[in-house]
């Protein structure tokens, strides 16, 4: 029986009844990673051990009758700027190439605990820049819709896996739309939680205050138990949120949409979004409203400048985030031409270690905060970033969640923006704000566009703190798409020809 | 180097307006540091007390030391400050190796503490207001250690290496505002302030106050102008002057130097200046300008500290009697002149004379033995006496010895070479080197019999009324007897032969 292409919440009741074991799906999973893996680029690092020595373990423990976890014995994929003990992190860097750090992420923690076996850690945009994955020191990874587009970026390892059936779940981060871009152009299902709601500590920092972890998934209800899993208070974590969001699992249950007000935010629709993408998105809307929900038309005029703010903010986080790759107690170490001083050998490994668009946000952030600039830039952005969340709010009185595309266009090819940093930029127009707000987004497949049969997602925003509402609507609408279709988003997936 | 040239220091202070500006970074002497888990202690082994966080690895994230801001409050509320509702933390970038994740997490425009004032007494008992301006919480940074080339500097050295033991000790950065009118004053009151900030944390209990260790670090500001003149001078920054002699004296230099090169009619270089104490001046370290970009933000991955009133108002009733209102006390109590208490005081001896009174001594017994032969002997090493290894209950202790008759003055000093010599405490001292009195009449007697003998016209004079000449027998037999004789003894002794007893 092949167990790959079920969803985890299918898998885990197969494992809870005993009917599969987790070394059975764990070694079908290993299988098919060996087998798509050196094609799609969706693993920088496969640990076969560890995952059928964790598997065996918790078949052992189920066997003697332990009270275990929802999901344990679902194997899982971490993407790689989480810190794993034993197992290489890079985050898509040169500069870390062979870093096997001392100490797991929270989070890490938190799938060992409920016994998951990791499978490998999932490529990325180096640092977590990047809409594509091409800005990965280990090449990029490829849509397994279409083996010449992106799967999106940073998180396009996760999203390439657990579209291609090489992971069942995996874990995302998402900075200004690296969960939920992904998940849009792969048919799954990504989810960037309130900020504060899962611990960051463990996961190499790109923007601190807008980075968060969340779950990328097939389905709604796979992405609400593994983010049950994941989430909660950490003290290592100072701006992790003291209180419990409640059980997403509950709220995935959830089967109505009557007198559910969704706002559709006007500066996120119409003109420059691909006409099969807009015409998905407004099929779903009629779905919900068929089924009792209310949509009104919210306004969010500081939208326009979004981007822009996030691209001061991010990177002058990030310069800061990244100036501890200085080769003394870690990672790549170049020794420069000539004699050597400290500084000489930081400044070679640095220029060795970081690829293009790293330097890149190095350099506008360290501009954005230099003196004379700062408040002109960061502290303009900053002054965005609080008209963004006022306009959020505003949107939440008349609307309980808001909704637009995910993003503007189905998977772009593989080079397509590669030379042109702007264009890739405006691709996070959608996703970006939720980051800036710190509230919970979600982004859930609606289907394919009709111009080039590639997956569309739609977004949900709620308002801090009630991630509740986005699991709770998108289980509504992906019945009712299920039930449209007769089958599952992932059932229009291509079977892959990989040679 | 080529030794720079100074102007005569009177007259240096004829011609110019000294002002000075301080600041002092008090290291907290909390169980654990200021973002992580890992133990504050000084000397353990190199990169033992370390974590991922501390190291600045990938992913690792801050967490606040709850003790540390309470410290700090304490520190703001004993310096008269007005305590921040809310206080941010920010990072300081600058890449250098010590400093594990290249920015230092310190306090930028929201420091926990802000607008205080402290009373300071000049050497002549003039006392001076200096304003402070903040105190800020921040993290220490790591210890480089300078391998070859000379004397442990960066410039020639072949290789450094660093302890991250230091990184994220909690420091309070305590910064006065410009001290205008000390005058020919000015080093010493620079020593005296940061002598009340060192007492004042030190009594709050809050930092082991141990400048030799580094635990209170100072950077003087100097810069003069001529007299008249409104427009400040360009300031130098004397890093790291780690003892209160060193405080004084590097200020004076820098008045010295700069009032040479304004009287040849030389720029001031805005930079920091390095202190060397073997040479007894400062050097240029790299030139510092109000430009240096720092690029602070707020830090993103911690939240504001928001101290409640109520809590504040709990540390402030903590809050130990302050350094002006104790001296004056202790002065009372202990009886000193104003020239006693002021020599206390200058020499910094206030808790080891304090201490020692609490241990049993006299006051005059403890300030004549701190003041005295431990302050001698404390110079003649190039200490400070704080540095010398004897403990206010140790010198309490010979005191006391001395009173009970058990010691004299000449073998109490013996006893004192040997604690400061590390053979013990005085009581173990006495005995292993057989340093007691001899109070035995019988071995004392045979003694003075046996200079009697040589000198038998001494008898003579005695009865006759003269009685210093008993002066040269008693010497005799304090030199006979190695002095380990009571000499009034030796003397009653002799009276009692030339009358025939």
């Amino acid at each position: 029986m092949s167990l790959i292409s079920r969803p985890a919440s299918e898998l885990a009741a197969m494992l809870q009844s005993k009917e599969i074991s987790s070394v059975e799906l764990t070694s079908q999973q290993l299988a098919n990673i060996d087998k798509l893996n050196p094609k799609i680029n969706s693993y920088l690092t496969v640990t076969h051990e560890i995952a059928l020595a964790q598997a065996k373990q918790v078949d052992e423990l189920r066997a003697k009758g332990e009270k275990l976890s929802a999901l344990a014995g679902i194997p899982i994929a971490v993407k790689d700027n989480l810190t794993t003990i034993a197992i290489e992190t890079t985050a898509g860097s040169k500069i870390l190439k062979g870093w096997i750090p001392p100490y797991n992420a929270t989070v890490v923690e938190k799938i060992l605990a409920n016994r998951m076996p990791i499978l490998g850690k999932t490529n990325m945009d180096e640092f977590a820049m990047g809409s594509s994955t091409e800005n990965s020191a280990y090449g990029p990874s490829l849509n397994p819709w279409d083996l010449s587009r992106t799967p999106g970026g940073s998180g396009g390892g996760s999203s390439s896996a657990v579209s291609s059936m090489q992971a069942p779940i995996a874990i995302g981060s998402d900075t200004g739309g690296s969960i939920r871009f992904p998940a849009a152009v792969t048919g799954t299902v990504g989810v960037k939680p309130t900020y504060g709601a899962v611990s960051r500590y463990g996961l190499i920092a790109l923007g601190s205050s807008l980075d968060q972890i969340g779950p990328v998934a097939r389905n709604v209800m796979d992405a609400a138990m593994l983010q049950d899993a994941i989430a909660g208070h950490d003290d290592m974590d100072a701006t992790s949120l003291p209180e419990s969001l409640g059980s997403m699992t509950e709220a995935a249950k959830n089967d109505s949409v009557k007198g559910l007000k969704i706002g559709i935010i006007k500066e996120l629709t119409g003109e420059g979004f691909q006409a099969g993408v807009s015409e998905r998105f407004q099929e779903a809307l009629d779905l919900l409203v068929a089924a009792g929900a209310e949509v009104v038309e919210v306004s969010c005029p500081s939208f326009q400048y979004a981007i822009a703010a996030y691209y001061l903010i991010q990177p002058a986080e990030a310069s800061s985030n990244l100036a501890r790759f200085d080769s003394v107690r870690f990672g790549l170490r170049v020794m420069p031409e000539g004699p050597a001083t400290v500084e000489k050998v930081m400044a070679a490994t640095r220029e060795a270690g970081f690829g293009p668009e790293v330097k890149r946000r190095i350099i506008l952030g360290t501009y954005a905060l230099s003196s004379g600039y700062y408040d002109a830039y960061y502290g303009s952005a900053q002054k965005v970033r609080t008209l963004i969340q006022v306009d959020l709010a505003k949107a939440f009185e008349k609307a309980d969640v808001l909704v637009s595309p995910t993003a503007p266009t189905t998977a772009f090819k593989l080079g397509e923006k590669q030379e042109d940093p702007l264009a890739m930029y405006l691709n996070d127009i959608a996703t970006i704000p939720a980051n800036l707000a710190g509230i919970p987004g979600m982004s859930l497949p609606v289907g394919l566009a009709k111009e080039d049969n590639l997956p569309v997602g739609i977004q949900f925003l709620a308002p801090a703190r009630e991630d509740a509402t986005l699991y709770k609507v998108g289980a509504v609408l992906e019945k009712l798409l299920e039930n449209k279709w007769t089958k599952s988003m992932m059932d229009f997936a291509p079977e892959l020809k990989v040679n | 180097m080529a030794k720079e040239q100074l102007m005569d220091y009177q007259k240096a202070l004829e011609t110019y307006e000294v002002v000075i500006g301080l600041e002092v970074h008090v290291e907290l002497n909390t169980n654990t540091k200021m973002f992580c888990g890992c133990a504050n202690v000084f000397g353990d082994e190199p990169n033992t007390n370390v974590c991922p966080n501390c190291l600045g690895f990938p992913g690792a994230m801050p967490a606040v030391n709850g003790k540390a801001i309470e410290n700090s409050i304490k520190i703001g509320l004993a310096l008269d400050c007005e305590i921040a509702a809310t206080g941010r933390f920010a990072r300081k970038n600058y890449f250098y190796p010590d400093l594990a994740k290249n920015f230092q997490t310190s306090q930028y425009d929201e420091p926990i503490a802000f607008e205080g004032k402290i009373d300071i007494e000049g050497p002549s008992g003039k006392v001076f207001t200096v304003d402070i301006e903040r105190a800020h919480m921040e993290e220490d940074a790591g210890k480089l250690t300078h391998v070859g080339g000379s004397t442990g500097r960066i410039q020639g050295a072949e290789y450094s290496l660093v302890d991250f033991n230091r990184a994220g000790v909690p420091l309070v950065e305590i910064v006065t505002k410009p001290i205008y009118g000390a005058g020919d004053e000015a080093p010493e009151l620079a020593a005296a302030y940061v002598r009340s900030i060192r007492e004042i944390v030190k009594n709050l209990g809050v930092s082991d106050a141990r400048m030799e260790r580094g635990n209170v670090r100072c950077d003087a500001n100097v810069s003069i102008r001529p007299k008249g003149q409104e427009k400040l001078g360009t300031r130098t920054e004397t890093k790291n002057v780690n003892s209160l002699r060193s405080i004084e004296k590097a200020v004076k230099y820098e008045i010295q130097r700069q009032a040479h090169l304004l009287s040849q009619g030389t720029a001031i270089i805005q930079e920091t200046r390095h202190w060397h104490e073997d040479r007894g001046a400062t050097s240029s370290g790299r030139p510092k300008s109000d430009a240096d970009d720092y690029r602070y933000f707020p830090e993103p991955d911690l939240v504001p500290i928001q101290p409640s009133k109520e809590w504040i108002e709990q540390l402030r009733a903590t809050l130990p009697e302050k350094p002006a209102i104790r001296r004056k006390r202790l002065q009372e109590l202990w009886g000193f002149s104003e020239l006693e208490f002021r020599d206390v005081v200058n020499s910094d001896l206030l808790d080891e004379i304090d201490d020692t009174v609490k241990a049993g001594a006299t006051p005059q017994a403890a300030r004549k033995w701190w003041t005295g032969e431990i302050a001698r002997i404390a110079n003649s090493e190039d200490k400070e006496i704080s540095e010398m290894p004897i403990t206010p209950k140790q010198v309490a202790e010979i005191a006391g010895l001395i009173d009970s008759g058990k010691l004299t003055d000449r073998l109490a000093r013996e006893v004192l070479t040997g604690v400061l010599a590390g053979e013990g405490d005085p009581a173990e001292i006495v005995s292993k080197r057989g340093l007691e009195v001899v109070s035995d009449d019988g071995a004392l007697l045979e003694a003075i019999d046996k200079v009697l003998a040589e000198q038998p016209d001494v008898l003579e004079k005695i009865r006759e009324g003269k009685l210093q000449a008993a002066g040269a027998v008693i010497g005799a037999v304090m030199k006979a007897m190695g002095g380990s004789a009571d000499a009034a003894r030796v003397r009653e002794l002799v009276i009692q032969r030339a009358s025939g007893e």
